[in-house]
């Protein structure tokens, strides 16, 4: 407990997440596979089930599991704040700039066999698909960054808190 | 006979340029790609230029297609080439394209409003998020009036509700978090009753088109499901449309927002619900389902006309301007919700025309008052005082703007309160139009109070000085000009009033035919 003598001393609060040991060693386990996982069902979506928001929610999951268990910093060495707000734009655009290249191509918005008579179809729900599962992922990630830090529209100075 | 034609336009589009067959999509596609363009770049002048360049193109489109579906009758767009009702279909009708016309104008005109950077909260460097979250909802907006499936209404009202909220949150007053999260409340419950209504009528139809749903419904019309999904559709659109009672989330809203924000919100996000809610009631079940097998006129008149008079009430008290704008919208809101009420050409005549004609008058007003807080740092009734000699053009740009509110001759809102007096003796209420003209009496109240202030006013010990402490002047070119253009549009329309009225008639006449029933 913090009074006002001094700061909370590191080693003192009981429920700090780095000394959970089995939350720390299963986090560190699951955190891959549900990458992976979202990767499957990201690519899995255009065959069946899945498609690109659960994937990206799967993803973005993933790094706030890992960043509840390890904080806030060490995710945003990964995806730094600035990288995740440009995700999102990134995301939308492609969507947006698929229905727009088949809109320019001659066709209806979003209509794929515009892009090959073959393959159209496949190729134009790839990219929607990986659109969409970018910005959500993007976006869930920067939502987490703005509760989750003391400062969410900045970067915090590398080495702050870090482990 | 247009589908055939849009189909054959389709099929030309390859060989030819008439590229206009895709402006339904684009009317969507131009903000919705903006939108993301301004937060990538991260620069408040590109985004600037960028939004009101997109907002002027919107309305150019919205012409178009206006024009287009006048001479033709609807346009459908399949999205992706899937046909309706399996694929998402866009569908232009009358009525639609006068409502995405009212609400790109207004966004265009709204955009060229140089606020000066004194408006919002946000740090100047990252000011670009403000146009980005205004173009989603101008995008939002106008999905909502184009497309012609119901689950895509949803999405698209949510992406007009999220942004908005956003944009109100930003006023500079601290209590605009307050008034955003009321309104984020009550504008999350609309939504969700809409989907919620959605969903039942889905389960009982099988299909989202809104015109193949019209056909379906009839056959299961008696069971309890339907009965219950329409109220949820109805209840929904009711909040976002603040028809009285569920109006409370209205007045903060629209006080304590960016100015920029309240002038547009206030001519377009309720008109938008309008829109959708005349299509729920008229296309999908049918004016003989709503008003006469379960007698929706018998609730939505009385609550009309006691949002006319709460409102226009409301509005007499109120010291802030924009405040008293806010109230006086419950009430013209009224108007309008008593045009649908009434289920007649002449009514649903009048409550589309007011979608023009209160959109133009109230934006412009909520203009004027930008430009006199720009100039006084106060957006009072006190601090018009004596206005009339200092900001000569702002203070005859309210007066002209608040003859409209109350229905003078010769102002755009005679020309609605006309139409819905005819719809009521059309329909045998003489009583109706006795209280239309008795709630215009309240209105010639609260605009008297602003215009007694603005030439008879003295302004007392610091009240003449304005903000910074430098002496009130005229508002800068940059500002009066949009705010002028709106208010002269008023006049312009009241007084040639065959353009608004005769494309909203064939609006109420479409909607009315379109009875599904």
């Amino acid at each position: 407990m913090a009074d006002e003598r001094g700061p909370v001393v590191d080693d003192e609060p009981p429920m700090r997440m780095r000394e959970q040991i089995v939350l720390q060693v299963g986090g560190r386990l699951l955190t891959p596979f549900i990458l992976l996982f979202a990767l499957y069902v990201q690519f899995h979506g255009d065959f069946g089930p899945g498609g690109g928001f659960q994937a990206g929610v799967l993803f973005a999951a993933a790094l706030v599991l890992f960043g509840l268990l390890f904080g806030v910093d060490r995710v945003q060495q990964v995806i730094p704040v600035s990288v995740s707000e440009v995700m999102i734009a990134v995301g939308v655009l492609l969507y947006a700039g698929v229905g727009v290249t088949t809109l320019l191509l001659g066709s209806a918005f979003l209509d794929y066999d515009a892009l090959s008579a073959e393959h159209g179809q496949h190729w134009g729900i790839l990219l929607v698909e990986a659109g969409v599962g970018i910005a959500v992922a993007a976006t869930m990630t920067r939502l987490y960054y703005a509760f989750g830090s003391l400062h969410p529209d900045s970067e915090p100075a590398a080495g702050e808190h870090g482990e | 006979m247009a589908a055939e034609s849009v189909g054959q336009g389709l099929q030309q589009v390859a060989l030819s340029t008439a590229f206009d067959v895709h402006f339904p999509a684009l009317e969507v596609v131009l903000p919705l790609v903006a939108a993301p363009l301004c937060f990538l770049f991260r620069s408040r002048a590109f985004a600037r230029i960028l939004s009101a360049a997109v907002a002027w193109l919107t309305f150019g489109v919205a012409l178009v297609l206006l024009q287009k579906v006048l001479a033709e009758g609807t346009v459908r767009y399949p999205l992706g080439g899937w046909a309706a009702p399996y694929g998402i279909e866009y569908r232009v009708t009358v009525a639609g394209a006068w409502v995405i016309l009212v609400v790109s104008l207004v966004a265009a005109l709204t955009l060229l409003f140089d606020s000066r950077g004194s408006a919002s909260r946000l740090a100047p460097e990252r000011r670009y998020l403000y146009y980005s979250a205004f173009l989603l909802c101008l995008a939002g907006l106008l999905g909502m009036a184009i497309t012609g499936d119901l689950f895509n209404i949803f999405v698209f009202l949510e992406i007009s509700s999220l942004s908005s909220y956003a944009l109100i949150a930003l006023g500079r007053d601290r209590r605009a978090l307050m008034a955003s999260y009321s309104y984020l409340i009550m504008g999350t419950i609309g939504g969700g009753f809409f989907m919620i209504g959605v969903g039942l009528l889905y389960q009982m139809t099988g299909t989202l088109n809104v015109e193949d749903m019209a056909q379906r419904l009839p056959a299961v019309l008696d069971t309890r499901t339907v009965l219950v999904g329409f109220a949820f559709l109805l209840v929904g659109l009711s909040i976002k449309l603040a028809v009285f009672p569920l109006h409370q989330w209205l007045p903060n809203a629209y006080t304590f927002a960016p100015p920029r924000v309240s002038a547009f919100l206030a001519g377009t996000a309720t008109k938008v619900s309008y829109y959708v809610m005349a299509e729920v009631v008229f296309v999908l079940f049918g004016a003989h389902f709503v008003f006469t097998e379960i007698g929706l006129g018998a609730v939505l008149m009385p609550l009309s006309v006691a949002a006319m008079f709460v409102g226009s009430l409301a509005a007499i008290y109120q010291a802030d301007l924009r405040r008293l704008l806010a109230y006086s919208s419950i009430g013209q809101l009224g108007y309008m919700t008593l045009g649908l009420s009434l289920a007649n050409v002449e009514g649903l005549t009048s409550g589309l025309v007011h979608v023009f004609n209160h959109g133009v008058t109230k934006s412009g007003l909520f203009l004027v008052v930008a430009c006199v807080g720009y100039r006084t740092g106060r957006t009072t009734v006190r601090s018009m005082a004596g206005l009339g000699t200092r900001m000569p053009a702002t203070s005859l740009a309210f007066v002209i703007g608040g003859m409209s509110l109350i229905g003078v001759p010769g102002t755009a809102g005679f020309v609605s309160k006309w139409e819905l007096i005819r719809g009521a003796l059309a329909a045998e209420r003489l009583w109706l139009a006795a209280v239309v003209l008795v709630s215009s009496l309240l209105a010639v109240v609260y605009v008297w109070r602003v215009v007694e202030m603005i030439y008879f006013g003295r302004p007392e010990g610091l009240e003449s000085l304005g903000r910074d402490g430098e002496p009130v002047r005229e508002a800068p070119f940059s500002m009066l000009l949009p705010t002028l253009i709106l208010v002269a549009a008023t006049v312009v329309f009241g007084l040639w009033s065959d353009p608004t009225l005769s494309v909203a008639r064939s609006a109420a006449v479409e909607l009315l035919g379109g009875a599904g029933g």
